[in-house]
C-alpha cells in the first residue's frame, strides 16, 4: 500500500492541529460547566467549527490550506471523544443537540460560503 | 505547563487521525468515511479507558484533551454527514451519524470499565 503521503502535508496538519487543541483547550478552561451541567463550552467549539469547515471547504480549494486549516486546525479544535464523554453526565438533550447544531451550522457555512 | 501537555498530545493525535483516513481510503475507497468513524471510535474508547483511570491531571490534558481530542473530529464528521446527503446517499448518511454515536458511546463505556477495572 503506497500511501504517498508528503512530510509538508503531516506538518500542515500537526500544526493546524496543536493549534486548535489550544484554542480549545483555552475556551473551556475559560468557560468550566457545572459537574452535571450543561457543556456549553464542548457544544459552542463543536458547533462553531462545524459551520468554519462548512465555509472552508466550499470556499478553499488549494491543498495545504484545506489541511492546515481544516483537517488540522478544525480538526484539533473541535472534538467527538468530549462530546461522546460528556454525554454520560449531560445527557441524551446534549448528544442530540451537539448532532443537530453540528449538521445545521455545517450546512448553513456551506450555503453561506457559496 | 498544562497548554504545553495538550500541544503536544495533539501534535501526534492529529496526524494519527490524519494517516488512519488515508490507510482507510487506500484499503476501502473514499464511498463511505470509515477513516473518520475509525478515529472517532477510537478516540472515545481512548478517553473513555483515560477517564476511568486514577490519572494526574497533567495526562489527563496530554492524553485526554490533547490527543485524544486532536484524534477525533466533529467538524470532518458533519462535512461527511453533508456530503453524503448532498450525494442523496440519506441512508448511509443516517447510518453514518447513528453508527458513530453508538459505536462511540458503547467504546467510551468499555474504556470507562475496562478504567475502573485495572485501577
Amino acid at each position: 500500500m503506497d500511501l504517498d503521503v508528503h512530510p509538508a502535508d503531516l506538518a500542515a496538519v500537526a500544526a493546524g492541529g496543536v493549534l486548535g487543541a489550544l484554542t480549545r483547550f483555552g475556551i473551556a478552561t475559560a468557560w468550566p460547566h457545572e459537574p452535571g451541567g450543561f457543556p456549553w463550552a464542548t457544544w459552542a467549539i463543536n458547533v462553531s467549527g462545524c459551520f468554519l469547515i462548512g465555509v472552508l471547504y466550499t470556499r478553499v480549494r488549494g491543498r495545504i490550506p484545506r489541511l492546515l486549516l481544516g483537517t488540522g486546525f478544525l480538526g484539533g479544535y473541535t472534538t467527538f471523544s468530549t462530546a461522546i464523554a460528556e454525554v454520560s453526565q449531560a445527557g441524551l438533550v446534549y448528544l442530540a443537540a451537539t448532532l443537530i447544531g453540528a449538521v445545521a451550522a455545517v450546512a448553513a457555512g456551506s450555503v453561506l460560503a457559496r | 505547563m498544562t497548554a504545553l501537555l495538550v500541544a503536544l498530545g495533539a501534535a501526534v493525535g492529529a496526524p494519527l487521525r490524519f494517516l488512519t483516513d488515508r490507510v482507510m481510503q487506500a484499503r476501502f475507497g473514499t464511498a463511505f468515511p470509515w477513516g473518520t468513524l475509525t478515529v472517532n471510535v477510537a478516540g472515545s474508547f481512548v478517553l473513555g479507558l483515560v477517564l476511568g483511570l486514577p490519572l494526574a491531571p497533567g495526562a489527563v490534558a496530554l492524553l485526554g484533551t490533547g490527543f485524544c481530542g486532536a484524534l477525533t473530529t466533529y467538524s470532518t464528521f458533519s462535512w461527511e454527514i453533508l456530503a453524503l446527503t448532498r450525494r442523496r446517499e440519506i441512508l448511509a448518511a443516517t447510518g453514518y451519524a447513528l453508527l458513530s454515536i453508538t459505536a462511540g458511546m458503547g467504546a467510551a463505556v468499555i474504556g470507562g470499565a475496562l478504567g475502573h477495572l485495572i485501577s
